[in-house]
């Protein structure tokens, strides 16, 4: 079992990089708020999505389990971004 | 990757029978579980909404670089738990202990790093009656923070086990539980941090 070549080594690689460009670039004020919200929770989202198939092995689930679970980060983000969307600008 | 039986026919990955990790009963509860950080995460908007300016104010007293290598510890130790998994599938029994033992580590320092934060807010004088953010910032972190705590003293268990080479690959049953539990610990704060950290206002 090399350590390197596993699924699970990809996913988390992918994972890293992609919490970076998160913290790290579009939570700075290169980006419009809107822009940046969005970006940030579609990865987000994303995110959850591959813990959820790589990680928690849900690829590998009966397919009625898998949509449901898969459904929590779309059905979360999508709500978040609803909120903010309908929240009053600041300033 | 296709196979060729005794009985001469191919059989394919796809073909293996779809199985959830564990026992079903954890699932119902992760499910439950992840329901419920959904509600909250709803009212933290709703909450939000009627008071956006004190909500971004506040949001700014946090800790970005904190809360972005709480999310790298936490994917590690979800990376490190999920290797211990397949180890144990393979039966490298003598594997699998360095693994979990990663898992407890990183729990371990999530739990340090939330302490220093929380230390933060405490000389800032910052408290969860400050204002409805820090009500919901300590409240969500807080409940977080319970789930790693459990999270971690079960990989602790499962790593004094697995030394004992209590698991394999035809024993696995808890130690999957465990897993799955523990990622989950890991997908509620990929979403928590960007709900309290980095979410700017319009």
């Amino acid at each position: 079992m090399s350590v390197l070549r596993e699924r699970v080594t990809m996913v988390w690689l992918g994972l890293i990089v992609a919490t970076c460009v998160t913290t790290w670039g579009l939570s700075k004020a290169l980006f419009s708020p809107a822009v940046a919200v969005i970006g940030i929770f579609t990865i987000a989202a994303v995110k959850v999505s591959y813990v959820m198939l790589d990680f928690m092995e849900l690829r590998c689930a009966p397919i009625p389990v898998r949509v449901a679970f898969q459904a929590w980060p779309v059905a979360v983000a999508a709500m978040i971004l609803g909120f903010w969307f309908a929240t009053p600008a600041v300033g | 990757m296709s196979t060729l039986s005794r009985t001469g026919t191919v059989t394919t990955d796809r073909a293996k029978p779809r199985r959830l990790p564990g026992v079903d009963g954890v699932w119902v509860a992760i499910g439950a579980d992840s329901v419920i950080f959904a509600i909250l995460f709803g009212s933290f908007m709703q909450a939000r909404l009627h008071n956006p300016a004190v909500f971004e104010a506040s949001r700014h007293t946090l800790n970005i670089n904190l809360g972005g290598i709480d999310t790298l510890i936490l994917l590690t130790s979800s990376w490190s738990v999920a290797l211990g998994i397949q180890a144990l599938k393979r039966d490298l029994v003598d594997r699998a202990p360095r693994y979990l033992l990663g898992g407890v580590l990183t729990g371990l320092m999530f739990m340090v790093s939330k302490s220093i934060e929380y230390f933060e807010k405490y000389t800032a004088g910052i408290a969860p009656a400050t204002n409805d953010f820090y009500m919901w910032y300590f409240t969500l972190t807080g409940i977080h923070l319970l789930h790693v705590v459990f999270g971690t003293s079960l990989l602790a268990y499962l790593w004094i086990r697995s030394r004992r080479r209590a698991y394999s690959s035809l024993q696995r049953v808890v130690p999957e539980c465990v897993a799955s539990y523990w990622h989950l610990v890991d997908l509620l704060w990929i979403m928590i941090f960007p709900l309290l950290y980095l979410q700017k206002a319009a």
